[in-house]
């Protein structure tokens, strides 16, 4: 496969066609939004837990084919999972798109991350797949911050 | 390749100065083009295993082999440092650098060379007269105006000034065309504004905005004119005379010359009301504990140990351009970015944005169901460098309600066949992204 092929893989391109999870969340717990300054780009994440878990998360915004599709996949990727494993996931990917990390080796617990691989051979665009993840971070951390509704 | 007819020139040439409103020149002479890019080392060279396409001219420009010479020729032979040094090479570096202020005065067509400072670049620039010549000048009540479609480093600095000394900071909006919307900026000047600052080119765009009837409406409210000329100094016979502005800034990168330097043309009379920007070596007069005085102009403005091997390599640059004539490069760029224009605006899913009365060397579009970033990528596989993005533009790209753009910008160096294949690069985006 092509630097390129590699880079757009149809999986990337169906999510950035049909971005899965593309809206808001009323009842969101913690929502950030990510910026991407050297092009403009934004989305935002919003998320909501059920305890530990990611019970709800979406996002919605403007960018390129990787951040939408990276935005989209992450949001399937983690619903349900508990902080831990997101935080797990969130090093994973980075450690994938900076070229740190064999995906071969790392395919089972990346599952469909895995065809981010192609952005290490792009140093120029780490910061497009890696928006809607810092966004991520920030939403929970937000969630962190929110007061406990009163019983 | 469409024709190019004398009518079409006449047509082409700007209407900057009431006393050239038709040029009446005879055609320049065509630039062997060919020829000529073998004086660009570079653009030889092979991207992703393809002929380089470079079309990111307005980021910045390649070099010519005699401006990469007499910069080698300098460091080799010459270098020393300038200005109170009685030794041979420190003679030879001081006569190369202040030869070459001569030479940019003469070649942006200012009065004396003391009207020509030498300083990093057009940020630099701009932030020397907001900070040195506005600041000082500026109170609660005052008046700064821009055009929406200025680059960040002509429209923040102003800000920025605008914030320091409680003036109101007023932004002149353009129209769909991406034009200066003209009737509404001449409104926004007021008898309290003091500065007036515009880019003569777009760097977005392409845009030629009309500088001397700008300067005509500041100057009859006592305003000042700063242009930013980083986008028209490598493409056009400049004449700051005939602009009208009082103060302009541009790049020597973007003129065929090395990184680090730039060029401020101010005013003499101006430049000596104004005091220092930065202290330090070079810039005094006189310096005790008690008080320090300062050079006049242009040594008050240049702090320190400037680039000189930069300023002896863009006066070649100058040099360069002006051997191939800026009449003739300007007849070819226009060639190329008309080619351009009918080219892209021809294909099914490609929207030019803006479609300037006067355009220069400059061509932005957007492609539907493709990202500008993606674009660019995709192209760059193709050997294809061009810009994606905002372009330092936030304010512009808010007015048209897009993030970004691609922007394909050229130089004389550019080939037809080079247009050619930004169009089978498109083909290729549509391929990539299904």
């Amino acid at each position: 496969m092509s630097d390129l092929a590699q880079l757009y893989q149809s999986v990337i391109l169906d999510h950035n066609r049909n971005p899965r999870n593309f809206r808001s969340l009323d009842e969101a717990d913690g929502q950030a939004d990510g910026y991407n300054p050297f092009c403009g780009d934004k989305i935002t994440v919003w998320v909501k837990l059920d305890g530990d878990q990611v019970a709800d998360v979406c996002f919605k915004g403007e960018g390129c084919a990787l951040s939408k599709a990276s935005a989209s996949l992450m949001t399937t990727a983690i619903k349900g999972k508990s902080r831990a494993e997101v935080e797990q996931l969130n090093s994973l990917f980075h450690q994938l798109v900076m070229g740190e990390l064999d995906p071969e080796a790392s395919r089972e617990a990346l599952g469909k991350l895995k065809v981010f691989s192609g952005v290490a051979e792009f140093p120029s665009r780490v910061k497009c797949a890696s928006m809607a993840w810092h966004a991520l971070q920030s939403a929970i951390k937000a969630s962190d911050k929110q007061p406990d509704p009163q019983p | 390749m469409n024709g190019w007819s004398s009518t079409g020139w006449i047509s082409l040439s700007r209407n900057m100065s009431a006393t050239t409103a038709v040029r009446t020149d005879p055609l320049p002479p065509a630039l062997d083009v060919a020829r000529v890019r073998r004086d660009f080392p570079i653009l030889a060279s092979m991207v992703h295993g393809r002929p380089l396409v470079y079309l990111d001219n307005a980021a910045t420009s390649q070099k010519p082999r005699a401006v990469l010479d007499v910069m080698s020729r300098f460091y080799t032979g010459d270098n020393a440092n300038i200005h109170r040094g009685v030794h041979q090479l420190s003679e030879r570096a001081t006569d190369a650098y202040e030869a070459a202020r001569k030479r940019l005065q003469g070649f942006l067509g200012a009065d004396s060379p003391e009207e020509i400072v030498f300083v990093r670049g057009t940020t630099d620039g701009v932030n020397l007269v907001a900070q040195a010549f506005a600041r000082p000048r500026l109170g609660a009540g005052d008046e700064v105006l821009v055009t929406v479609m200025e680059h960040h480093s002509n429209f923040v600095p102003w800000q920025l000034v605008a914030e320091q000394t409680g003036a109101s900071f007023r932004v002149a909006p353009v129209d769909d065309a991406g034009d200066l919307d003209l009737e509404r900026l001449a409104q926004l000047i007021t008898p309290r504004t003091r500065v007036v600052a515009l880019t003569h080119v777009s760097n977005a765009l392409g845009t030629v905005n009309p500088v001397r009837r700008v300067a005509d409406l500041a100057h009859q409210a006592g305003a000042v004119v700063v242009l930013d000329a980083a986008q028209s100094v490598p493409h056009t016979r400049m004449d700051v005379r005939a602009l009208g502005c009082d103060f302009l800034a541009c790049s020597g990168h973007k003129m065929l010359g090395p990184t680090g330097i730039g060029v401020l043309y101010g005013r003499r009379e101006l430049l000596e009301s104004m005091p220092p920007y930065q202290a330090g070596g070079g810039m005094i007069e006189r310096v005790t504990a008690a008080r320090t005085t300062f050079a006049p102009p242009p040594g008050r403005f240049e702090a320190g140990t400037p680039p000189i091997a930069q300023a002896i390599g863009l006066a070649a640059a100058v040099d360069y351009l002006e051997g191939l004539g800026l009449d003739a490069v300007e007849a070819c760029e226009q060639r190329l970015v008309r080619l351009a224009v009918e080219t892209l605006g021809a294909i099914p899913g490609v929207r030019l944005v803006g479609s300037p009365r006067e355009r220069m060397a400059v061509v932005s579009f957007t492609i539907d169901g493709a990202h500008p970033h993606d674009v660019a990528t995709i192209l760059d596989q193709e050997g294809i460098a061009v810009r994606a993005g905002h372009h330092c533009c936030q304010p512009l790209m808010d007015h048209f309600g897009i993030p970004g753009t691609v922007r394909a910008s050229f130089s004389f160096y550019n080939l037809p066949d080079e247009v050619d294949a930004l169009v089978r690069g498109i083909a290729r985006v549509r391929e990539v992204l299904g």
